[in-house]
């Protein structure tokens, strides 16, 4: 099956809309298994049914209740593709001063239940009949969402051309970084470029965006998603580029 | 359901009786927007007021600046769950602008629309009485873009995506008609103390 470029230059239809009309319940999910994907990440796979179609790139809601009743509740990106296991996976970066985080980072553990609400997330969606050449460009814990997209595009879609371009302070702090290597070596229509900020190394400017678009072609499709100042730089040189603005959908955390 | 081994960390007094139920008190100003932020060239921004199609009132930058001004200061809740406390903003309020636009709201409804192509829905109710305004200053500069530069919706008694960034007009709508983030699930009213997130919150 031939799958082509759906989006149409300048025009906001090509913005997908995951329609969501109906209530979103919380629901209780088990920790089955915790794994770490980088330095400061560990991967929780949670035992989760959806009442709904889930899409790679979607994010669920958690909350966490102490025992007086206090809650605290964050977003993460799911990193799994939908799939009928009735499990997502979720990554979770230790961030320093983080409550959740950090419960996440010391104090769970495989059994214990935790309460979320999912999938949410109607724009920062990529589906197989959306097509493709798609770019990802992910900074650190942002490459969460994108790998959601690159397990789904194996499995559903691997004739889609796509390129995963990789921010990442250290080489210690790269997630899945034997899974994104193999696929790179393993997978035809999938290129990776890593490139790792500290200790002399080198952030996405113009030259790494025009590599990046000229081994991948015209993208048709454009996800961005790390800290604000990383997806403000790269959809500025992406714009820059000559890439309509209107194919490049962002996710960002921090200030 | 109390979740084995959370104890969390509890803001002060003050700042609980300030947060709506599942907010998190920031210090910083996080940046959500769906894409890339827009180039908006001063000399051909334009705000306009419309009544479905059909154009009422329209401004360039230099007559919106002449226009009333009206400051507000107080507390904004993002959706994502972070609040911020003491914001400033400057800007024109809702009813000077239709005030100067020589109309009263002809509908119930309108969309606040964006040079993004975002769109929000907030109810003309929501906006009179000094209750919102489109602002082009954040504590005392010019809004930056990231931020919703040079002019934003500020409505900030309903969560924040509610206050449209790079506005360039409010369209009047017959109906309560779903925006940009209402149409993929988020709450049609959005009110942060009855924490309407999504739809059926």
């Amino acid at each position: 099956m031939a799958i082509t470029c759906t989006a149409t230059p300048g025009a906001s239809s090509a913005l997908p809309v995951i329609e969501a009309s109906r209530p979103l319940p919380w629901q209780k999910a088990r920790i089955l298994c915790i794994t770490s994907v980088a330095s400061r990440v560990k991967a929780f796979r949670l035992g989760v049914r959806f009442d709904r179609p889930a899409f790679a790139g979607q994010h669920v809601d958690l909350r966490l209740t102490a025992p007086d009743g206090y809650q605290a509740r964050r977003s993460y990106s799911i990193a799994s593709a939908p799939d009928e296991t009735g499990t997502i996976e979720l990554m979770i970066e230790h961030v320093g001063d983080g409550e959740v985080s950090a419960f996440f980072d010391a104090v769970a553990e495989v059994g214990d239940e935790i309460e979320l609400r999912g999938p949410i997330g109607g724009s920062f969606v990529w589906r197989p009949e959306d097509g493709g050449p798609i770019l990802l460009a992910g900074g650190g814990s942002g490459v969460v969402p994108l790998l959601a997209m690159l397990r789904h595009r194996a499995r559903a879609a691997p004739e889609v051309k796509a390129l995963l371009l990789y921010s990442v302070a250290t080489g210690d702090a790269v997630i899945a970084r034997e899974e994104l290597g193999g696929r790179a070596r393993d997978e035809p229509g999938f290129d990776l470029m890593l490139t790792l900020t500290r200790d002399g190394g080198r952030r996405v400017d113009a030259a790494l965006v025009d590599d990046a678009l000229a081994r991948l072609g015209r993208p048709c499709h454009a996800y961005l998603c790390g800290s604000n100042a990383f997806v403000g730089t790269v959809s500025d040189l992406l714009v820059d580029a000559g890439v309509d603005p209107a194919i490049i959908r962002t996710e960002r955390f921090g200030s | 359901m109390t979740t084995r081994g959370f104890m969390g960390r509890r803001p002060s007094e003050e700042a609980r009786a300030r947060l709506p139920p599942g907010q998190y008190l920031t210090e910083d100003f996080p940046v959500l927007q769906f894409g890339p932020t827009p180039r908006i060239d001063l000399d051909t921004w334009r705000f306009t007021i419309r009544d479905g199609a059909r154009p009422v009132k329209s401004w360039s930058w230099a007559e919106f600046e002449a226009l009333p001004r009206t400051t507000w200061s107080g507390d904004i809740h993002c959706v994502t769950t972070w609040s911020k406390f003491d914001t400033v903003w400057e800007g024109v309020s809702f009813d000077d602008l239709l005030a100067e636009a020589g109309i009263t709201a002809p509908t119930e409804f309108l969309l606040a629309e964006g040079y993004d192509d975002y769109t929000t829905n907030v109810p003309v109710a929501d906006l009179i009485g000094g209750k919102a305004m489109v602002a082009t200053r954040y504590a005392g500069e010019p809004i930056s873009p990231d931020h919703g530069g040079p002019a934003r919706l500020l409505v900030p008694h309903l969560y924040f995506w509610k206050s449209a960034k790079w506005v360039k007009g409010l369209r009047f709508t017959q109906t309560d008609t779903a925006g940009f983030w209402e149409l993929r699930g988020y709450h049609m009213y959005g009110d942060p103390w009855r924490e309407q997130r999504f739809t059926g919150d």
